[in-house]
């Protein structure tokens, strides 16, 4: 496995643990004024979802499947 | 009336969008079944993004978090986002590329090929139809069940009905057979780029519309300062009150006085923990009786509810989103791709799309807490709350045009889908004859409009049945499955009889699940468990150790599918 693959896949495991927000439980706290925190902190892990996936596109994205695919007999 | 005109003006539009990409059209098999793999990156974001949200995104989320509160996001939305995209990249993209080099436009011949093994393919035949069909169930008797509610008043003379609610509403027999002929009519001219097509102009609608909701919703509601005062509170003697009330003709938002009662905590020693607090806003779980009328006597009768999440259930539910790597309909969308970097987009904006339709849905549901009766069936959250709220035919027309612009970018894509499954996998597959391509594209049109028929007169027979519970079995299913599509793309040893003991122990360990939760339904086992999560686990375990007994694939197996 790459040394980028390894890194890619720990950061998308520390992304499912952070998914365990158990810190907002509880917490009824209020952000903009009208958003409940818990729903505030998993909108922004959404944002937060996109930019790690942009990442993998910009570092990891495996350019010689589509060089393969295009040499095959379905054309 | 406006809202009838409103939605058969959009209903005209769609089909016109729809049928402009017969222009396109270039009269082969391979344009109906994959769009010659040529939607460009825009395209397939919208058409996959359109796929995966059914009525699920705008009317299940919304009414999910009316009875479950603010955990509703985390456990079906954000999960998504992450999961979806890693299916997205490490599953749709090699499928992509496996499919053009060897020309594959079903998954079904993907797994034949792959494992070697016809057998396979006749094993998960009957396992995609009975998963795929709640699901189109689901999304005509949501358009039935939408629809009537919205238009009632339109038609008292033609369509009666005891129920005040849905008098002279257009009846599900008839919304049914629009909605049917509507895809119909497009799937049937222009296959999977009419799909495409589609699905970009109703992906772009829900989204729009959703957000409309939301605005309205959100300024009327915020006459009490913060629109999220409004949802339910619980009293210092374990009450459960709604605060306010809303004044239709003033269209003002009322303090009442005297907080209406709706419920009471379950354990009335909990009482001073919840004290002041709002039930809806935490994921803390609580249980809560109240009041609801019995679906069939009408009778009010005492239901218990549980507000927040269970943790095992939030940690465990992270399998369900898995379930968009095993989809036929999403494996089709896949195949029409022009090259894999169209997938680049779809990786990046989905997680973004789904809280763009999902936060908004989930504090509607959130703030109808303190609004709607607590015994009001979940599905019909959104329309109540948008006609009590709102009430303009028009918008309530545009709005209701967005609900079914959501269940129909599904609906097209598993007519199809069953159709290509169908003329593929069934009659192709081993067939002697061979078959031009106009031939090969009229089977594959005959299949879509029996597909279609079936689907419409399932409905009608089950339009009173609560499909809607089915809807998480069907994703369980498809989920506890992908131990099968990443084998086959990323283990080398993976073979047949690994496939096949993972794909029996999976449909034997749903099956006694799904028996044990009495046909639907929520259900968790050991204290909170989605049944899901074992049916992975068993199912991965089945691929590894079957594998392990028998002899390896051939070098040539190897090569074909490991560049």
């Amino acid at each position: 496995m790459k040394k980028h693959s390894l890194v890619f896949l720990a950061v998308f495991v520390i992304l499912a643990v952070l998914h365990q927000d158990a810190w907002n439980w509880d917490s009824s706290k209020l952000v903009f004024g009208f958003m409940p925190v818990g729903l505030a902190y998993h909108a922004a892990y959404s944002v937060m979802a996109a930019i790690f996936w942009g990442i993998v596109i910009k570092v990891a994205w495996p350019d010689d499947l589509e060089e393969w695919a295009e040499g095959g007999e379905g054309h | 009336m406006a809202t009838v005109w409103v939605i058969v003006c959009y209903l005209g539009a769609l089909l016109a969008f729809a049928l402009g990409s017969k222009m396109f059209f270039r009269g082969t098999s391979n344009d109906y079944f994959v769009a010659s793999r040529s939607i460009g990156p825009f395209m397939l974001l919208m058409s996959v993004f359109g796929t995966t949200m059914t009525a699920f995104a705008l009317v299940g989320s919304t009414g999910k978090a009316f009875e479950r509160g603010v955990g509703t996001y985390g456990l079906m939305a954000s999960s998504s986002g992450l999961i979806h995209a890693a299916c997205f990249f490490l599953i749709g993209v090699k499928i992509w590329s496996i499919g053009k080099r060897h020309g594959f436009v079903t998954q079904i011949q993907f797994f034949r090929a792959r494992f070697g093994s016809n057998g396979l393919g006749y094993l998960l035949f009957p396992i995609f139809v009975l998963l795929v069909i709640p699901y189109l169930l689901i999304g005509v008797i949501g358009a039935g069940k939408t629809l009537q509610p919205a238009t009632a008043g339109a038609f008292p003379e033609l369509f009666k009905n005891d129920n005040p609610i849905l008098n002279g509403g257009v009846p599900p027999w008839l919304s049914g057979l629009v909605i049917c002929g509507v895809v119909l009519a497009y799937i049937f001219a222009g296959g999977s780029r009419a799909a495409a097509w589609a699905n970009t102009f109703q992906t772009l609608v829900f989204m729009i519309m959703g957000l409309v909701a939301f605005i309205f919703i959100y300024n009327v509601l915020n006459q009490a300062g913060n629109p999220t005062n409004v949802a339910a509170r619980v009293t210092e003697n374990g009450m459960v009150v709604q605060d306010y009330t809303f004044d239709k003709e003033s269209r003002k938002l009322i303090k009442a006085e005297k907080p209406k009662v709706v419920g009471k905590l379950k354990h009335p020693e909990e009482a001073k923990k919840w004290a002041g607090k709002q039930p809806h806003l935490t994921r803390e779980e609580v249980e809560i009786s109240h009041k609801a009328k019995h679906p069939k006597t009408k009778e009010l009768i005492d239901k218990t509810r549980k507000v927040g999440v269970p943790w095992l259930m939030f940690l465990t539910y992270m399998f369900i989103p898995l379930s968009v790597g095993m989809f036929p309909h999403l494996f089709q969308h896949w195949l029409t791709a022009k090259s894999a970097k169209a997938f680049k987009l779809t990786l990046i904006a989905h997680p973004l799309c789904i809280m763009v339709v999902w936060v908004p849905c989930v504090l509607i549901g959130i703030w109808a807490s303190g609004l709607l009766p607590w015994g009001m069936p979940p599905a019909a959250v959104l329309s109540n709350v948008l006609k009590a709220l709102i009430g303009n035919p028009v918008l309530t027309g545009m709005l209701t045009a967005g609900v079914l612009a959501a269940i129909m970018s599904s609906l097209d894509s598993q007519f199809l889908c069953l159709g290509t499954i169908f003329t593929n996998d069934v009659v192709l597959h081993n067939s002697k004859k061979d078959y031009t391509d106009k031939q090969i594209l009229f089977m594959a049109r005959c299949f879509v409009v029996a597909v279609v028929a079936l689907t419409y007169v399932l409905a009608l027979l089950l339009q009173n049945q609560n499909v809607f519970d089915l809807a998480v079995w069907c994703f369980s299913g498809f989920a506890a499955l992908t131990p099968l599509v990443l084998a086959a793309l990323y283990w080398k040893r993976a073979t047949a009889a690994g496939a096949y003991a993972s794909v029996i122990v999976v449909a034997i360990s749903w099956l006694i699940f799904f028996a044990m939760s009495g046909f639907g339904g929520e259900f968790t086992v050991l204290g909170g468990v989605m049944p899901v999560a074992i049916c992975w686990m068993a199912g991965a375990f089945a691929m590894v150790a079957g594998s392990l007994v028998t002899r390896p694939p051939s070098e040539e197996t190897v090569a074909k599918f490991f560049p």
